[in-house]
Order: structure tokens, then sequence, then C-alpha cells
């Protein structure tokens, strides 16, 4: 177990910057999760940190040491992926001992350390089973078992749940997250699922075209983005124009032609800067509909999404689109219907505008 | 219907027209007559006995026999390794590279012949085994190199990162992951060069020493002078040896792969 540490790492493929200058702490024991879309470096880092691709500079410290020179087969990690890339042609357990053989372990406890990780990932008896006898779940589970035997000093899951089908997906989300807790390996896990990231994570690094575009807590990555990308890969969320018309010591005020004058509290707009121009930013179930006449902006209904305790609303607000997600309280409002828009302050974050913008 | 039957019937005389010179030399080789052509007059081993007691047939078997296993070896050996570096590693000039191994099956083997020996006359090596042997391989590393290399491309990367992770070098990858999920590719691609060694006659006449023959060689020697009957059995033995290795190889990796799952 240890704690992982990129410094300034950098990888560029011929013209193409996979990953730039990234800054980033593993800690001991956590569970961090790297999220981002295809193609925003996120494998690149993981990569890159269990030595199957070599930094273009900046470094890699596992505990105090840097391993950038360091080949993979010495690094002493676990690494499960996405195709659980059990050898085909040994049985389960000749699978789960194939890191032991390197390791010295007395052939006595070789036995006993199989069935020990049988026995965490929940799959005892299968030893001499091939991996084409079972299925995908069990299969994901024999790969963990496999890269957790060797007791490595951190574990790499490059989206270990995404060949498996919906149901199994949430199960082993919540096992996945159990059995890291109990043996207490530093993990570095890579997605691109926003719920598995909000639920199985001790911190989240959000990350965009190379860049890391935030890391926090689920919490803090959900309900303070600290940019557009942020706000608009995790959840649902409306992005309005406004103008930055005054600032206290506590709020910034935002003025939108939707919604007029919204106070922001200075802790949800803390990547703003002094930036005259912003986006305010309110997530679909901070937006609360009302009877026609209420306080708040007057929006028409486009379409209703009816999800059975909840609705997701598309609306019009003058000319711009917005959604909100609303528990239904007796019967959901219909499309066509006018209604009123209110929105708490206290919920909403100031962003900087996109950069490309 | 009509159309059909047309059609049925053109198939069955094309088949036919290929096989029908092999099934000739087959049902010869059993005749008891003096002359290596029809009538057939009896059945009889006689040709097969004659076949074994004749020491310049057995002694070609040998050699081509000894060829053929040696051309298997080397040429798997290079392939294997010829495949590793073109679809596992990323490095200049491999368009052309992989051009160049394949080269020898566009080329007209009498041209690659005839270039090989003056290459060889410009080293001042004579003609030996060893020309024999390193021609063969020539020849048949194409085919390891088609086999095994489409073989590599079907096997995931992650098996050997996997490998790899869990502390195996590169070298203790390749043994324990990549050679056993190739093997039926490796063992196909011996088969061939085996066989395509076994029965090459054209570049062998070019490359053979004074004095040497291989079973090919041989018989288009013994055929110069006449239809030997003992020509015909040797035919029935070549035909045996091509088509039953690679049956017999099949029939057994079917029979393992079955006893593992």
């Amino acid at each position: 177990m240890a704690r992982v540490q990129l410094v300034d790492l950098r990888k560029t493929f011929g013209a193409v910057q996979a990953v730039s200058r990234a800054n980033v702490v593993f800690e001991e024991g956590s569970f961090t999760t790297l999220l981002g879309p295809s193609g925003c470096g996120k494998t690149t880092i993981l990569r890159m940190v269990s030595g199957l691709e070599t930094p273009t500079s900046g470094d890699i410290l596992i505990g105090d040491k840097r391993i950038n020179d360091v080949p993979i087969h010495k690094r002493n990690l676990g690494l499960v992926f996405q195709n659980y890339a059990l050898f085909p042609h040994r049985t389960i357990g000749e699978n789960i001992a194939f890191g032991l053989k390197y390791r010295d372990v007395p052939k006595e406890d070789v036995a006993r350390k199989i069935k020990e990780s049988l026995d965490i990932v929940r799959l005892p008896g299968v030893e001499d089973r091939y991996p084409s006898q079972l299925s995908g779940g069990q299969q994901q589970r024999i790969a963990l078992a496999r890269a957790i035997v060797i007791e490595p000093d951190v574990l790499l899951l490059d989206e270990p749940l995404s060949a498996l089908d919906a149901n199994l997906r949430e199960d082993m989300r919540v096992e996945l997250k159990a059995i890291q807790d109990r043996i207490g390996v530093t993990s570095i896990f890579v997605t691109h699922d926003q719920s598995e990231a909000l639920a199985m994570s001790d911190k989240i690094i959000v990350m965009s075209a190379g860049q890391v575009e935030q890391i926090g807590t689920p919490e803090e990555v959900y309900n303070r983005p600290a940019s557009a990308f942020v706000a608009r890969f995790l959840g649902a969320s409306n992005l309005l124009d406004a103008q930055v018309v005054g600032r206290d010591k506590n709020h910034v005020v935002l003025e939108t032609p939707e919604f007029g004058k919204t106070a922001v509290p200075l802790s949800h707009a803390a990547t703003l800067g002094q930036a005259e121009r912003a986006k305010l930013m309110i997530r679909a179930e901070k937006l609360t509909l009302g009877p026609k006449g209420n306080s708040g902006a007057e929006a028409v209904v486009e379409t209703v999404d009816y999800q059975g305790q909840l609705a997701r609303y598309f609306l019009r607000v003058g000319d711009t689109q917005m959604q909100a997600m609303n528990m239904i309280d007796e019967k959901p409002f219909l499309a066509g219907e006018t209604v009123s828009l209110s929105l708490n302050p206290n919920a909403c974050s100031a962003l900087p505008e996109d950069k490309q913008e | 219907m009509r159309v059909w039957s047309l059609l049925k019937f053109y198939t069955v005389l094309v088949y036919t027209f290929m096989f029908a010179p092999i099934m000739v030399v087959l049902v010869l080789a059993f005749n008891s007559s003096q002359f290596g052509g029809f009538p057939i007059e009896g059945f009889s081993l006689r040709w097969f006995y004659a076949l074994a007691e004749n020491d310049a047939i057995i002694r070609a078997l040998r050699t081509s026999v000894m060829l053929g296993l040696l051309t298997a070896l080397i040429a798997t050996t290079l392939g294997i390794l010829a495949s590793v570096a073109l679809v596992r590693y990323q490095f200049r000039g491999k368009q052309w590279i992989t051009t160049f191994l394949i080269s020898p099956v566009l080329v007209p083997e009498t041209v690659l012949a005839v270039g090989l020996l003056i290459f060889m006359r410009w080293l001042h090596m004579p003609r030996s085994f060893a020309l024999l042997l390193i021609g063969h391989s020539i020849i048949a590393l194409p085919f390891v190199v088609l086999v095994v290399q489409a073989r590599l491309i079907g096997i995931r990367k992650d098996y050997e990162e996997a490998a790899r992770s869990l502390g195996a070098s590169p070298l203790q990858t390749f043994f324990q992951i990549t050679l056993p999920l190739l093997l039926p590719a490796v063992f196909a691609g011996a088969l061939f060069a085996f066989t395509i060694s076994f029965d090459n006659i054209t570049a062998t006449i070019f490359w053979r020493p004074a004095g040497m023959e291989t079973v090919p060689t041989q018989i288009f020697g013994m055929l110069r002078n006449s239809v030997s009957p003992e020509i015909n059995a040797l035919g029935f033995v070549m035909i045996c040896i091509t088509v039953g290795v690679p049956l017999l190889a099949g029939g057994l990796a079917r029979y393992f792969s079955r006893k593992k799952i």
C-alpha cells in the first residue's frame, strides 16, 4: 500500500496531447476515480502508472520512489482490465497463482492464498475450472482476485465494470467497493460512467481533453463543479449566460434575462475570479415547477418524460431551453402548460465561461 | 431445375478432372503388372516391397524427411519471431519488411532458385544440404508468417499486459502466455513448412548438391527412363504423407482441445 503522486505528468502521441501536466496525489488507501469522456486521457494516466505507457515528461511516484524507469513487472501493481484478460489456457487456480510464482511464495502458502482470495471475491471452489466456463461477472471477480492476491502497492482498475450488463454492474460496484474497503489498497479506478464514480469514490478527478478539470469528493464535484464542462458531464444541469453585476463579502450577484438577479454564495463561485461574464449553473433537480402565478420565471412545458416517482420536464423560458427534474406531487404538469419556475440561489453555482467560447 | 442438375453435373466433372490423375496413381500402385499403366492385371503389394528394397529411394526419403523437419523448425522459429515483431512492435520500415518477408511467394520459384544460387556462388560456397535447407526455409517462411500473424492479431494484448503486471518479464510472458496461445497457428505453420519442403521440386533441382536426391527429384529422375510401377507406389506413399500428416495433426489437436474443456 502506498500513495501515488503524479508530478507535471505529460504524454503526447505525435502531435496529440493525451495528458497535459497532470499534478495529482492519490492518497494511501483511498479509492480515486479518473472520470471523463473517452479520449480525455484517463486511461493514458492509468497506463503510465502501470508502466504500459512511458510518460513524455514528468514523474510518477509510488510511496517516495520515482518509478518512471522501473519496468512494469517490477512495480508490484494489481491491474484489472475491462475484458478481464484471464489467461484462457490456464485454470482459475493457475490464473490466480500466476503472480505468486514471481514472488517466492512457498508452495504450501500458494494454495492457501488462492483459497483466501477466492473467498474474498465470494467464488470459492472454482480453482479447477477454466475461464470460459465462468460468466462475465464471475470472470471479473477472478481477475480481481488475481490482482489482489499479490498484495499490490496500488490497484489499477481500467473500466472493470463496463463489459457487464446493467444489473450486474450495480451489484459488482457495491461489492468492489466493499472489497477495497476491506483490504484497504490504494485504488485508481478509470470510468466514463458518472454514477459509478459518484457511488464508489473517495475522490473524483474529472478530466477533459487531457486536462484535469476538477479534483474533489463526489459531493464537491457534483454540487460545486469548477467548470461548465464538469457541470455538463455530471448530472443534468442548466447553464445560463449571465452578467456579473455585483460582489460582496459572501456573494456574487449574477443577472440573467430569465431569472433576473441571483446572489450565489462565494463558496459556489470559487473558480470565477474577477470575470465580468459568467455561467449560472442550476441542477435540474434544484429547479422547481409551480402553478402559474407563483413567484419565479414564467416557463412553458414542452415535453414531459414521466419516470414514476419523478418527472423530467423540458421547458422553454423565453428563448432558452431548460430542464427540470421534480418529484411528482399527485400528478405531473402537462406538456403545453404554462408554469412558474423558481430556483434556490444557494443551490446555484457561478462558473467561468468555457475557454473555447 | 434443369439448370441445377446441369450445374451439379458440371461440378462433378471438374472434380473428376482434378482428382482422377491422383486416383490413377493410387490404384495403379497396387497393380501387379510389369508396366506402370493400364490394364490392371491383379492386386499386389510387390511394388511396395521393391520400393523398400531400393536404396536410392530410401536415401531420398530420408533426405526429404530430414529436410522437411529442419525446414519446419527453422521457418517456424523465424516466422514466430517475425510475427511478434510485426504485430506487437512499432518501428520504421515495417511495411517494407512485411512485403520483403512475403515476397518469396510472389517471385517465380525459378527466379528465386537462380538468385540464391548466384548469391552462394558469389560467396564462394558450394551447393550443399545447408543451401537446400536455407532455400526451403525461405520458401516456407511466408506461409508461417501469414498463419502466425493472423492468429497473433486475434490475441488481445491484455493477456500479455496482465502477465507483465503480475511480475512476468517480457521473455517469461512470451513463453508462459503468448506462445501457448499461439500454439495452434505455430503447429499449422510448421505443417505447412514441412509439406512445402517435402513437395518442392523446382527449386530443389537447382540447389541440391551432386548426388543428393529428395523424393520428388528421385521420381523425376526415374521418370526419365520409364514409368516404372515403383513410381506409382512411391506416389502413393507421398500422397499418404502429405495428406495424412495434416489430417492426423488436426485430429490430435481436436482431441487435446476437447480433453481440456
